[in-house]
């Protein structure tokens, strides 16, 4: 794999010891003082159906044991029943949030594997619906994380504000949330008539939204005390554990999949990767945060540069890939969202493998939250932004 | 009869209400404020609704009776009928008493409470001492509850009530001790602990405490005012019913009835809490500028505020009337909201009366009615601000985890209370 090549890149400094280190003292497990909670599959903070068994001694965090499938649907085995095109709409019920990245993800490697590519103005057409996604997934981890921590309101900003994402999403699409926007070989619908002024128009309206988030809570004492010091992940630790996505950036690792390996069109855009420094929850939140304001950028560099031609790039009605295996992943909002496929050369995959963002940072929670208290575990649940459709597929 | 209500009303008994008549009247009192306290909950479960909606761009209830003004009343109902679950592993009898006993701690404070120098049931020489007393107790309720509903989270939440309650207590009292001692800076040098002497000893020196000895007040009331919202369990402080830690915390096996009587007390309590600090710091039931301004003639201007308030009231209900859509669904509503205004205005007009008739300080009837409608009106416009301050609170701030809420009751507010305690004690000294 390629690195991207910058001065602080994977700059694997151990900013904070290990704490996958055997040398961690474990506590007896079976103290009489040990209080075993089960939180979930039906709690208000567990986004969706995670069920973390919890070992707690008094308000501590022994461990925790994450017990997952209660969403399961076999999205992998059902991709062998259907046909490369029949399987498109199956992969945005995963991170049904951000749908249009993991439909992104899935045509790419389909195209990868049949070895065509998308129409210049299809690349466009999908970054733009990309980062736009990304910013909507990202308002409603805000939303989410920020009611976890006990703050109501900026869930109902983040939602009004998502709404005109969504609202783009319908006239492009006529989906809001599983939206399906795009096909193997570009993109099914060319814009809409004024779509380029109601993304711009979007741009202008958001951007000091997100600074009205940020006014409510990035000074704010009690965030920042809730916040800081918390769930504290190594960049060793991160990539130990195969963590991606603004959760390892928040340690410090430049690494984002749009500059390392470039897909879709994002080579000719500038933005920055925004990285943390300390791998805490409040590192998480900043780091965001600032993603939120390159996707503005780049939305705004792509609205500008969008060129002109076919949206539907040279493929067979049929869509029959020649034998072989590819594996594509791209930078969902969550993490790294790779397609591994094996192809036999029928019309349907012989195997289809996700790698999801959700389910690998959810390895991170155990050592995140050992030693903190309850309330920390609903913080870094919120923190490392799972969606259980993703995880249990 | 007239001699009771007459003597009752005169201010000029003041100290001794219970003197002028008598338990009977201390019943009426009781019935009132019970009545009063209910009705004020069941309003204020509206507002925080509708107020908490407005600062999240929502509308709040909007189905029940005209902007939702019957929406508490649905509630009431809706939670009357529910049907009445106690968890087969709970301790039944222990799950039964112990929404009463939080009930009974949250009103049995109003005792002390005045809502005018003889508008209390009673004056007891140790009010504020037994306002301490009987406030904690609301813990016990919620610790009782947490445990013998025989589940972890409501225990969990228990537990934090508890360690909550120590953490703030003792700031508390600190911070009411400095209150008292300013009582004391009077020719004889005597304080005093019964609540209407406080009022009245703010009145004597002819400042509020919160003002005394600046910026000394202002600190007390400060740690007071922090510590009332962890002792009600409010946000950012709620974590003892932390819903997205704790589903509901110590409550969560509760339902239907048994749940609303834990509402009732957290907002009886959240009023008597604000009543209290409005009584130590914000000169209870005194009108703005009493000493500065005692002419009569601004006393007829500030007796007429009761009266504008609810002319004030009518207009944007009548203002809603108007609004309203034609549509004929909004009919009932309409005329609902009509009649609400035209209640309203009927109050108004009726407040204006008295003002007007008993703006002579004579000793009629008129007259002592204008002056105890003042005294209730500016305290309960007081306590109507702490209220609207604890919902903003809600809608504004994150929640503090269990160790930090501690460490701030410990290590930074206990230590100030201590230190404006002695600093008041000296600055007492040095100025008498």
């Amino acid at each position: 794999m390629t690195v991207y090549n910058d001065d602080t890149a994977n700059d694997v400094s151990v900013r904070t010891p290990s704490r996958l280190d055997p040398e961690t003292p474990e506590k007896p497990y079976l103290d009489s003082n040990e209080l075993i909670i089960n939180m979930g599959p039906q709690h208000p903070a567990t986004h969706g159906v995670l069920r973390v068994i919890l070992k707690l001694d008094g308000e501590k965090v022994l461990g925790t044991e994450c017990i997952i499938g209660y969403l399961h649907r076999g999205v992998e085995k059902i991709a062998e029943n259907r046909t490369y095109t029949m399987f498109n709409p199956y992969v945005d019920r995963m991170d049904y949030v951000a749908a249009v990245s993991n439909g992104l993800g899935y045509c790419e490697a389909v195209e990868k594997l049949m070895n065509v590519e998308a129409p210049p103005r299809a690349k466009y057409i999908r970054v733009i619906l990309t980062e736009l996604n990304r910013i909507a997934s990202h308002q409603l981890w805000l939303g989410t994380h920020a009611l976890d921590i006990g703050a109501m309101t900026p869930l109902f900003y983040t939602f009004r504000d998502r709404e005109e994402i969504l609202k783009i999403f319908e006239k492009y699409c006529g989906a809001r949330l599983t939206t399906h926007a795009f096909r193997i070989g570009g993109c099914q619908y060319e814009t809409y008539a004024g779509f380029e002024k109601d993304v711009k128009n979007f741009l202008t309206f958001v951007a000091p939204k997100i600074d009205e988030y940020e006014e409510l809570l990035t000074t704010n004492r009690i965030w920042l005390e809730r916040t800081k010091n918390v769930g504290v992940i190594s960049a060793a630790d991160a990539i130990a554990l195969g963590v991606t996505g603004p959760v390892l950036r928040a340690s410090g690792v430049k690494w984002d999949l749009r500059k390392a390996q470039p897909y879709a069109a994002y080579s000719d855009f500038e933005f920055d990767i925004p990285i943390g420094e300390n791998g805490d929850t409040y590192d998480r939140y900043l780091v965001r945060m600032a993603e939120m304001r390159q996707s503005l950028r780049i939305i705004e560099q792509a609205v500008n540069k969008i060129p002109e031609g076919p949206i539907m790039g040279k493929v067979p009605k049929v869509i029959k890939p020649p034998v072989g295996e590819i594996y594509h992943s791209i930078e969902a909002p969550k993490g790294e969202l790779g397609y591994f496929i094996v192809s036999d050369g029928s019309t349907q995959p012989y195997r289809l493998r996700v790698r999801p963002p959700s389910f690998v940072n959810l390895q991170a929670l155990d050592i995140m939250v050992r030693g903190l208290l309850v309330a920390d575990v609903i913080a870094v649940i919120g923190t490392i932004d799972i969606v259980l459709g993703e995880v249990d597929r | 009869m007239p001699n009771f209500v007459m003597s009752y009303l005169d201010p000029s008994v003041t100290g001794t209400p219970g003197a002028a008549g008598s338990q009977f009247w201390a019943l009426i009192y009781v019935f009132i404020i019970f009545t009063g306290v209910s009705v004020a909950v069941m309003a204020m479960n509206w507002l925080e609704r509708k107020a908490l909606a407005h600062f999240q761009i929502r509308l709040g209830p909007m189905r029940v009776g005209p902007h939702g003004l019957l929406q508490p009343i649905a509630d009431a109902i809706k939670l009357a009928l529910k049907e009445d679950i106690i968890p087969a592993e709970a301790d039944q009898f222990v799950f039964w008493v112990a929404p009463l006993i939080g009930l009974l701690a949250a009103f049995a404070v109003y005792v002390v409470i005045p809502f005018g120098p003889s508008q209390a049931v009673s004056d007891m020489n140790i009010g504020i001492l037994f306002m301490l007393g009987v406030s904690s107790l609301g813990v016990l309720g919620i610790v009782v509850a947490g445990w013998a509903s025989n589940s972890h989270y409501p225990l969990i939440g228990a537990l934090r009530s508890s360690a909550q309650m120590v953490s703030y207590e003792v700031a508390m009292g600190l911070a009411v001790v400095s209150a008292i001692l300013m009582t004391s800076m009077n020719a004889s040098g005597t304080g005093t602990l019964s609540m209407i002497g406080i009022v009245q000893a703010q009145q004597q020196q002819g400042i509020w405490f919160i003002f005394k000895f600046f910026p000394l007040g202002f600190i007390a009331f400060g740690i007071f005012a922090i510590a009332m919202v962890a002792e009600t369990n409010r946000a950012p402080f709620d974590m003892a019913e932390a819903e997205s830690e704790l589903t509901a915390g110590y409550h969560t096996e509760y339902s239907g009835l048994r749940w609303s009587l834990f509402m009732l007390a957290e907002y009886a309590a959240m009023i008597s809490v604000s009543a209290i600090a409005i009584t130590l710091w914000l000169g209870g039931w005194m009108r703005p500028f009493p000493n500065l301004l005692h002419a009569p003639a601004w006393d007829f201007i500030f007796s007429l505020f009761p009266g504008l308030t609810f002319l004030g009231l009518a207009a944007i209900a009548f203002i809603g009337t108007v609004r309203m859509p034609a549509h004929s669904f909004f009919r009932i509503q309409r005329a609902g909201l009509a009649a609400f205004a035209a209640v309203l205005g009927f109050i108004a007009l009726l407040l204006l009366v008295i003002a007007v008739a008993g703006r002579s300080a004579d000793a009629s009837l008129a007259a002592r009615f204008n002056q105890g409608i003042g005294y209730v009106y500016w305290f309960v416009l007081k306590v109507a601000v702490f209220m609207y301050l604890f919902i903003w609170y809600r809608a504004t701030w994150p929640r503090y985890r269990f160790d930090q809420l501690m460490r701030i009751g410990w290590k930074v507010m206990l230590p100030i209370a201590l230190g404006v305690l002695m600093l008041t004690a000296i600055v007492g000294v040095m100025v008498s």
